[in-house]
Formats: C-alpha cells, sequence, structure tokens
C-alpha cells in the first residue's frame, strides 16, 4: 500500500483502485437481519454468500447466517429457478425461518432469472413469507442493496387497514450499528412515541454470550410489525441514499407521510429527529434529553480549541457523510475531502452546498470514488484528520495522518458496532475520538520541552 | 440454534447429508465428499474466485486485478495476511467495477483500458486478470485481452479463470490458479532455467511469516529456498522456479497438481511437508535432508531439531499439563489443516472429538480416520446447525477454525483458535508449535469463561 501513489503524473480514469464501496448484495443481506426470524438468501454462487456472511461477522463479530442458491455451472446455463425452489423447500424444511428475504446477485441478474414468478410458483409453507429484492452488483453499491431491501419489505409486507392511521411511528434507521439502533429507540421511548423500526439488527447482531446460541435471536423488526408500518401516520426516513426510497413507497402503497431526514449524527441532525416528533406528535421533549443535549454543547466549548480550523478528509457510505460533514462544520473543522464510494450526484450537491452555506472554498467531494484518487489529494495538499472505515488506515499510516475509524466496515477494532455515534450520546462519542486523535498525535510528535500534562 | 427450529426428528441434518457425517469405528461406508452443496444450505463453502484469490494473491509485486463488479474485489482485498518483505503491490485492490453497460455490451475493452493504466503506474513485472461470474457468464474473453496486453506492454498478463459459478469448491480455484503459475512460470522460447541445489516450497503463503521461519531453519543446515508458492514471493523468483531440485509440498490441495506438473514438465520431484507442530517439522526436516543425503546436512538438521526440541518441549509440557483431556473441535478449509492440527492438539494431549473439512477428498478423510480415536465425528461440508449440534453433544472445550466459526463457537461458550487466513502469529515450526499451544491455552482457559458461569449462578 505504501507504493499505492506511483511518483509523475498518474492516470486513472476508469475501474477502481482500492474501492470504498462493496457491492449491493451485502446491504441487502445486512437489511434482511433486521427482520425477526429471517434468513436472508443469496441467489447466486457459493462465494457470494460466504463473502457477505464474512465481512459482515468481520465488523460486528456475532454470527451471521444466510443461506444460498449454490450456483453451479448447470444452474448458470439453464438459469436458477429449480436452485431458488429447491432452496425455498429447503430453507424451511431444515432452518425454518419465519420469513426469507431472497436477494439476487450479479450472476442470476445477468442470466435474467424472473424472481416474482419463481417465487409465486415456489412451495411455500403456510404462515412463512418469502420476499424479494433484485440486487444487481454492477449498479449502485452496498447501501443500493440496502435501501432495495427496506424498499422490499414494504411492498411485500406493510398493509393499510384503512382510513385511520394508529398514533405510531414508523423509523426507517439506515445502514447504522446495532447500537445505534438502540439508541434511537431509547430516545424515541423518552419522547413517549409509540414506533416501529425496520430493519432492526439490535439484539440481532449484538448479542449477549450466553453460551446458548440462537439462529434467530430475539432481536429485529417482526413481520407483523412490519405489516402494521402501513398503519402508521408518519415515517422518519433517516438518510436520503438508504431510507428515502422505502419511505416514499410506503407513502404511496399506504399513504403514511414520510418525512425525509438526515442520519441523526451531530447535533443538529439530531436536534432535527427530536422536534420532527415533537412536531408531528405534540409530544414534551423530557428534560433529560435537553441535559444529554446541554451537555454536547458544554463538552464541544471544552474541547473545540482542540479541533477548530484543523483540516479534515472523510469517507465513507453517502448518508453518514452528509450528516458527519454537518457535524464536522459545527465543530468549525473544515472537510477539504469528501469522498463515498456509492454513485449518485445528489451526494456530491448535497455535501458542496453545506460547504458553501459554510463559507469553505476548494474542497473536493466526489461520489463513486475510490481511495486512490482520496491518498492521492491527501498526498498533494495534506490533512490534520482522516476519519473513515478501517480501509482508511492504510493512508493514514502512508501519509502520518491521525485517523478515526466510522462507518462501515471496522474490521480491526471492536466494541464500535455497540456504541452508537447517532444521538447526542453518539456526538460525545465522536468528539472524544476526534479530539483524542489530535491530542494524541500532538503527544507522540511534540519536543520533550512542549509535552504537556495538562491539554 | 433452539432445537425448536431444527426438523421433528430432533436431528440438525436433512437426510441428504447423513453420508456426509460419519462417527470413527461405528460407520462402515465411505464418507461422501466433495459433493456439490445442497441449494438453499448454509455452507461454509465459498467459490472458485476464493480459491484462485488466496493461492494467487501473496505474489508480493504482482498487480491483481479482479474482471467484475466491486463486490469480489473488496472482499479479496488484503484479507490474507500474507507478508512481504519486498513489495506492498499486492495489497492494493484492483477492480474493472463492472456496471450494467459493461454486462451489456461486454467488458473486454475496459479491462484493456483498466490493465492499460496499470502498467503506466506501476510497470508491475505481472498482472493477474481473475475473472469472476459475470464476465465468464458475458463471455469476456479474458485470454485473448490478456495475450494482446501482453505483447502490448511487453509484460505478463496472465488470465485466471475463476468465474464463481463453475464451482462452489475452492480447489477448482486452486487449479486455476495453478494453470495461472504454471504459464507465469514457462521459460520463453529457447530460454531454460539452470538446475541448482536449491528447493521450491510450494503451498506455503508466508502467513505470519511462517516462511520465513521454515527458512532460516533450511539455511541453518545448508538448504536455500529458491521460491516459495506463493508466500512472499515475486514474479522474477517465481520465474526460476524450474531451476530447484526438489519441491517441497505443504498445503497439498492447493499445490499437489503443481507438484505434478513441475515434475512432469521440470522432472524435479517433489515430497510432502508439514511445518505445523514440533514432531512434524522435525520429520520434514530429516525428510528434506535425507534427499539430499550429505552427511553435514543430516548433521546439521540433528543438532538444530535437538536444540529446538530441547528448547521448547519444557515449555509445551507446561501448557499439555493445563490441556491434558480437554476436548477439541476442528473445521477448516482442507485436510492438509486438519492433519497438522489433529497431531498438535495430540501432542498437547487433547481428546479430537470432531473434525470437518470444506474441500476435503474421500482418500483424506480415510487418512484422517486412521488418525482419529474411535467415536469421533467427521463431517464434509458443515452447516452451522450441525456445527453447533456436535460441538454441544460432544462437550467441546475448544475448537479451530475459521472467520464464520470463531463467532459460533465463541456464542457456545467455546474457546477458538484460528487455524486460518486470520492469524497473525506464524503457527509454523518449533516456535510455531509454542505459540500454537499458548493461543489455544489463552483461549481455552481464559478467566473470562468464569464470567459465564458466574452469570449462571446469579439466575
Amino acid at each position: 500500500m505504501l507504493e499505492c501513489i506511483p511518483e509523475g503524473s498518474v492516470v486513472h480514469t476508469t475501474g477502481k483502485i482500492n474501492p470504498a464501496k462493496t457491492c449491493q448484495p451485502l446491504g441487502a443481506m445486512y437489511a434482511a437481519l433486521g427482520i425477526h426470524g429471517c434468513l436472508p438468501h443469496s441467489h447466486g454462487s457459493q462465494g457470494c454468500c460466504a463473502y457477505h456472511r464474512m465481512h459482515l461477522t468481520r465488523h460486528f463479530r456475532d454470527p451471521v447466517l444466510a443461506s444460498s442458491s449454490s450456483f453451479t455451472e448447470g444452474a448458470s446455463v439453464f438459469g436458477g429457478a429449480a436452485n431458488l425452489k429447491t432452496s425455498i423447500k429447503n430453507v424451511f424444511a431444515i432452518y425454518n425461518p419465519e420469513i426469507m428475504a431472497v436477494h439476487t446477485t450479479c450472476l442470476s441478474e445477468t442470466i435474467g432469472d424472473d424472481l416474482p414468478n419463481i417465487i409465486k410458483t415456489a412451495e411455500i409453507p403456510e404462515g412463512k413469507t418469502v420476499i424479494h429484492v433484485n440486487t444487481p452488483s454492477y449498479q449502485g453499491s452496498h447501501i443500493t442493496g440496502f435501501s432495495g431491501m427496506c424498499k422490499a419489505m414494504v411492498s411485500y409486507l406493510a398493509q393499510s387497514d384503512g382510513t385511520t392511521k394508529k398514533s405510531q411511528m414508523n423509523v426507517l434507521p439506515g445502514f447504522v450499528n446495532p447500537g445505534d439502533m438502540r439508541e434511537i429507540r431509547r430516545i424515541v421511548d423518552l419522547l413517549g412515541v409509540k414506533m416501529i423500526m425496520f430493519p432492526d439488527t439490535s439484539n440481532v447482531l449484538d448479542t449477549p454470550l450466553t453460551s446458548k446460541y440462537q439462529m434467530y435471536p430475539e432481536g429485529g423488526a417482526t413481520v407483523t410489525e412490519i405489516r402494521d408500518a402501513g398503519n402508521s401516520e408518519v415515517t422518519l426516513a433517516l438518510g436520503s441514499f438508504a431510507s428515502h426510497d422505502a419511505a416514499n413507497v410506503l407513502q404511496d402503497k399506504c399513504g403514511v407521510t414520510g418525512i425525509p431526514l438526515k442520519l441523526p449524527i451531530g447535533i443538529k441532525a439530531t436536534d432535527d429527529f427530536i422536534m420532527a416528533i415533537k412536531d408531528w406528535f405534540g409530544v414534551e421533549i423530557p428534560a433529560s434529553l435537553t441535559l444529554e443535549r446541554g451537555q454536547v454543547v458544554d463538552t464541544l466549548i471544552d474541547t473545540h480549541f482542540h479541533y477548530q480550523g484543523k483540516r479534515v478528509a472523510i469517507f465513507g457510505d453517502p448518508d453518514h457523510m452528509i450528516a458527519l460533514t454537518e457535524f464536522l462544520l459545527a465543530m468549525g473543522m473544515v472537510p477539504v475531502y469528501v469522498l463515498t464510494g456509492t454513485p449518485g450526484k445528489a451526494f456530491e450537491t448535497e455535501i458542496k452546498k453545506m460547504l458553501e452555506d459554510a463559507g469553505i472554498t476548494g474542497s473536493r467531494v466526489k461520489a463513486e470514488g475510490d481511495l486512490f484518487e482520496l491518498q492521492q489529494w491527501i498526498k498533494e495538499a495534506p490533512v490534520d484528520l482522516l476519519i473513515g472505515t478501517s480501509y482508511g488506515k492504510y493512508i493514514a499510516r502512508a501519509e502520518d495522518v491521525p485517523f478515526v475509524r466510522f462507518g462501515f466496515p471496522i474490521l480491526d477494532r471492536a466494541v464500535h458496532p455497540l456504541m452508537p455515534v447517532v444521538g447526542y450520546r453518539g456526538c460525545l462519542r465522536l468528539i472524544e475520538q476526534i479530539s483524542n486523535a489530535l491530542l494524541e498525535r500532538r503527544d507522540r510528535d511534540c519536543l520533550d520541552e512542549d509535552f504537556e500534562l495538562v491539554l | 440454534m433452539d432445537t425448536s427450529s431444527v426438523t421433528a426428528d430432533g436431528s440438525a441434518c436433512i437426510s441428504e447429508r447423513q453420508n456426509s457425517i460419519l462417527t470413527t469405528g461405528k460407520s462402515k461406508s465411505s464418507i461422501h465428499c466433495a459433493d456439490d452443496s445442497l441449494a438453499g444450505s448454509v455452507s461454509q463453502r465459498a467459490c472458485v474466485f476464493c480459491g484462485a484469490r488466496v493461492v494467487l494473491n501473496p505474489v508480493t509485486d504482482a498487480a491483481h486485478l479482479v474482471h467484475g463488479p466491486i463486490g469480489c474485489a473488496t472482499y479479496t482485498w488484503d484479507i490474507r495476511g500474507s507478508l512481504s518483505s519486498g513489495s506492498e503491490m499486492y495489497r492494493n485492490s484492483f477492480s474493472t467495477d463492472m456496471k450494467e453497460r459493461d454486462v451489456v455490451f461486454g467488458g473486454e475493452k475496459k479491462l484493456a483500458t483498466c490493465i492499460d493504466e496499470i502498467v503506466s503506474k506501476y510497470h508491475p513485472p505481472a498482472i493477474f486478470v481473475y475473472s469472476t461470474c459475470v464476465s465468464g457468464m458475458i463471455g469476456d474473453d479474458i485470454i485473448a485481452v490478456c495475450k494482446a496486453a501482453s505483447e502490448r506492454h511487453a509484460t505478463d498478463v496472465i488470465p485466471v479463470e475463476s468465474s464463481g459459478f463453475l464451482s462452489g469448491n475452492k480447489v477448482v480455484g486452486y487449479r486455476a490458479a495453478a494453470i495461472a503459475l504454471m504459464q507465469l512460470i514457462k521459460p520463453r522460447e529457447g530460454e531454460t532455467v539452470e538446475k541448482t541445489r536449491k528447493l521450491n516450497f510450494l503451498g506455503e503463503y508466508n502467513l505470519g511469516g511462517e516462511k520465513w521461519v521454515v527458512e532460516r531453519y533450511l539455511r541453518e543446515i545448508g538448504i536455500e529456498i529458491n521460491v516459495a508458492f506463493t508466500g512472499d514471493s515475486t514474479v522474477a523468483a517465481l520465474k526460476q522456479a524450474p531451476g530447484a531440485c526438489l519441491n517441497l509440498v505443504q498445503c497439498t490441495g492447493s499445490m499437489h497438481w503443481v507438484a505434478m506438473s513441475l515434475e512432469q514438465e521440470y522432472g524435479t520431484p517433489y515430497q510432502d511437508v508439514n511445518f505445523f507442530g514440533s514432531a512434524n517439522t522435525a520429520e520434514s526436516l530429516r525428510k528434506i535432508a535425507q534427499f539430499y543425503g550429505e552427511p553435514e546436512i543430516i548433521r546439521r538438521t540433528e543438532a538444530l531439531i535437538d536444540r529446538e526440541q530441547a528448547r521448547i518441549q519444557p515449555v509445551l509440557q507446561k501448557y499439555r499439563k493445563k490441556l491434558a483431556g480437554k476436548r477439541a473441535a476442528i473445521y477448516v478449509g482442507g485436510a492438509f489443516k486438519a492433519v497438522a492440527i489433529i497431531r498438535q492438539l495430540k501432542e498437547l494431549g487433547m481428546e479430537i472429538v470432531l473434525t470437518g473439512t470444506q474441500t476435503g477428498k474421500k482418500e483424506e478423510y480415510d487418512n484422517l480416520s486412521t488418525l482419529l480415536d474411535p467415536g469421533t465425528i467427521i463431517i464434509d461440508d458443515a452447516n452451522p446447525a450441525e456445527l453447533e449440534k456436535f460441538l454441544l453433544e460432544k462437550n467441546v472445550d475448544v475448537m479451530a477454525g475459521g472467520v464464520k466459526e470463531r463467532v459460533l463457537a465463541y456464542k457456545l461458550g467455546i474457546g477458538f483458535v484460528d487455524h486460518n487466513h486470520d492469524r497473525k502469529d506464524g503457527l509454523a515450526g518449533f516456535d510455531g508449535a509454542v505459540r500454537f499451544a499458548r493461543e489455544v491455552y489463552v483461549t481455552t482457559c481464559s478467566p473470562v469463561w468464569g464470567q459465564l458461569k458466574a452469570a449462571g449462578r446469579r439466575a
């Protein structure tokens, strides 16, 4: 990696070097794990399924189960219908989930398997459900696949019973950690509003160690709950890339008002999330949440001189980057490079607007970029801090930049899936990590005479 | 998994799977293996592409270009843990990042451009181009693209035919990689490689610097490694492979075919070795010394073995005291690894109650059975439900396996030792045997398990 950026002029017009995204099926699999009693199913070669499970397992450090259609050459020639039908039969016979969530792969997409028809003619036991989403790996990214599976939950399951809506809301949390989903639930509970959150991987991928392994842990939104989402008054869709589509489908299908929001990362986005609930349901904001917010502002002032004016490069999933950019600007930092691997011009437009409003010029913002480009930018004009997934560690080492791990995947550190970055508590965690990374660098690099106990 | 979610008769396995599981000493029939996995099973297996990637990726100064949508490149980016003493080129991830238009109109042009750009940026001595499901399915002629690029740039651009759908068995991918390696090392028309008294070390991937450990032993007894396949290798060194007088074969699953091909084409004999565990290490060193047959080499070998055994045996004995009688399970990729681990766990006085592999062959399973006590479960291509069932039934204390088994074992309250690509500490040689014993001890006897028991008391 240290030789990733060659000397002299560089041509990089096509393909990816050191990608900042992965493929759709992984996102679909992750979303499916947020349904209670669900076995995700990968309709393609075995390798895909193994890779997605491995990647998710490495990030969450919890077992990830999913079945595969186990394509071989025959299936690839004659189509995968028989494989999928056999799979559906075997999955319910052997693993007995409540629901099987099928996603395609680039192989079955290229073959052109007609999933709705295959599923319609498959033997599905009474009371069991099969849903599907098309996730061609040659479009979008894992975020697209996550969004697609959320949409499939709505279009297959959500139903409106009639015209009167229940006083409850749906939350589409986006591709965040179980710890984040748990925190969202804590905040909503404090506000006293009934919520259906889907997908919800808390109590699925952050389960306690008890010596008993549950193939289908307690967590996850139940099929009944997702069905009932059609009766809610409102849906808060967190993150435009991962959640807005599903909210739109739900609005069209069941007349549930969709409110598009950012991921509640940072003080303003958290405010917006809480205010949206307050405004819709007319609830009081409890003193405990006001206190939490006050603590964030207090901590920001206690630490602002550690990071204000520092140049920072960030990369990761688009919804995370949009919310993080907003928070970094609120902290007085200067996001000079903002990159996501997921395609989408809207990403660039939104980030550029935020930078412009903050009076910051000359930053580079890119959707569908890769880490080769990011490292090239950093080499040309260095930064004080890098924030991103574990893959940033190569750049951090090569360019000697302090590094904060954030987003998905994090493969070289533990505990993070349990610690929220959303909400006011998430703000504190981010402030602590950013502040500490910069201070540790200072302690490492300063001369003995400048080495201070109190900082 | 809770028992309500298994089949009515309480077994976690579907009837078609019964022949893939046997108990030593009880079942007369031999194991059913090397089959395709059932559609709809939660298999721990991977695909052809995966097999090819793990074998070739450690070639350090080559560029490895994955021709397909992004995922295949992302999931295989620097996950192998093979160390390099020189170039770090192999740790970058190159992908053609195929898009819909490439699938519709073909990806050959994009592939050619990617190759051109890699050459202009890095001038690597070789580029391996891996085909994936999609590029294979749409019929991109990667052989022709690679041939044209080779001529255009006067460098080796080697196609690896690793489309995932060809098989769910990594072994097929090992073969694709082996074919690519044979192509790379083939001397040009009219050129030959001089024979030397050095040896090649096949099926050694330098995880945690394991190749370097063996290299130090061999150097001490007066033998040089020509090149390893493929741990810490370079393209130039691989091209000297025909010059070896002997090929050692360690990971037989991935390299047996290469050894046979090298014997056929260059007349180089081969022998199997195994540097996992002190007994295996000593035995392997003696075999190599015997091959050379020189008294000085034999003398130095014995001196080395005596010295190292004297140094490590007391340490191993300490661990043996802690571990004797504990019950172990093994579920790994190939049979070579399984055999290596069985021996080591036995040296530590442990009882092996369950063994399985993703890709073992019939004769390998037969060989496994001879190493195991009666009553041991042997399982091919296990699913997690089966693993769980037997881990609990057999009251296992520690399991050796790969990424996906680690978290399962932990959840069941069972210790785990990684003997797969994820291991960070070299486990080869005499010091490796100590490190392995230490890892088994640390996880089997972790004080954290006491917290679990405490939780049980509280409840």
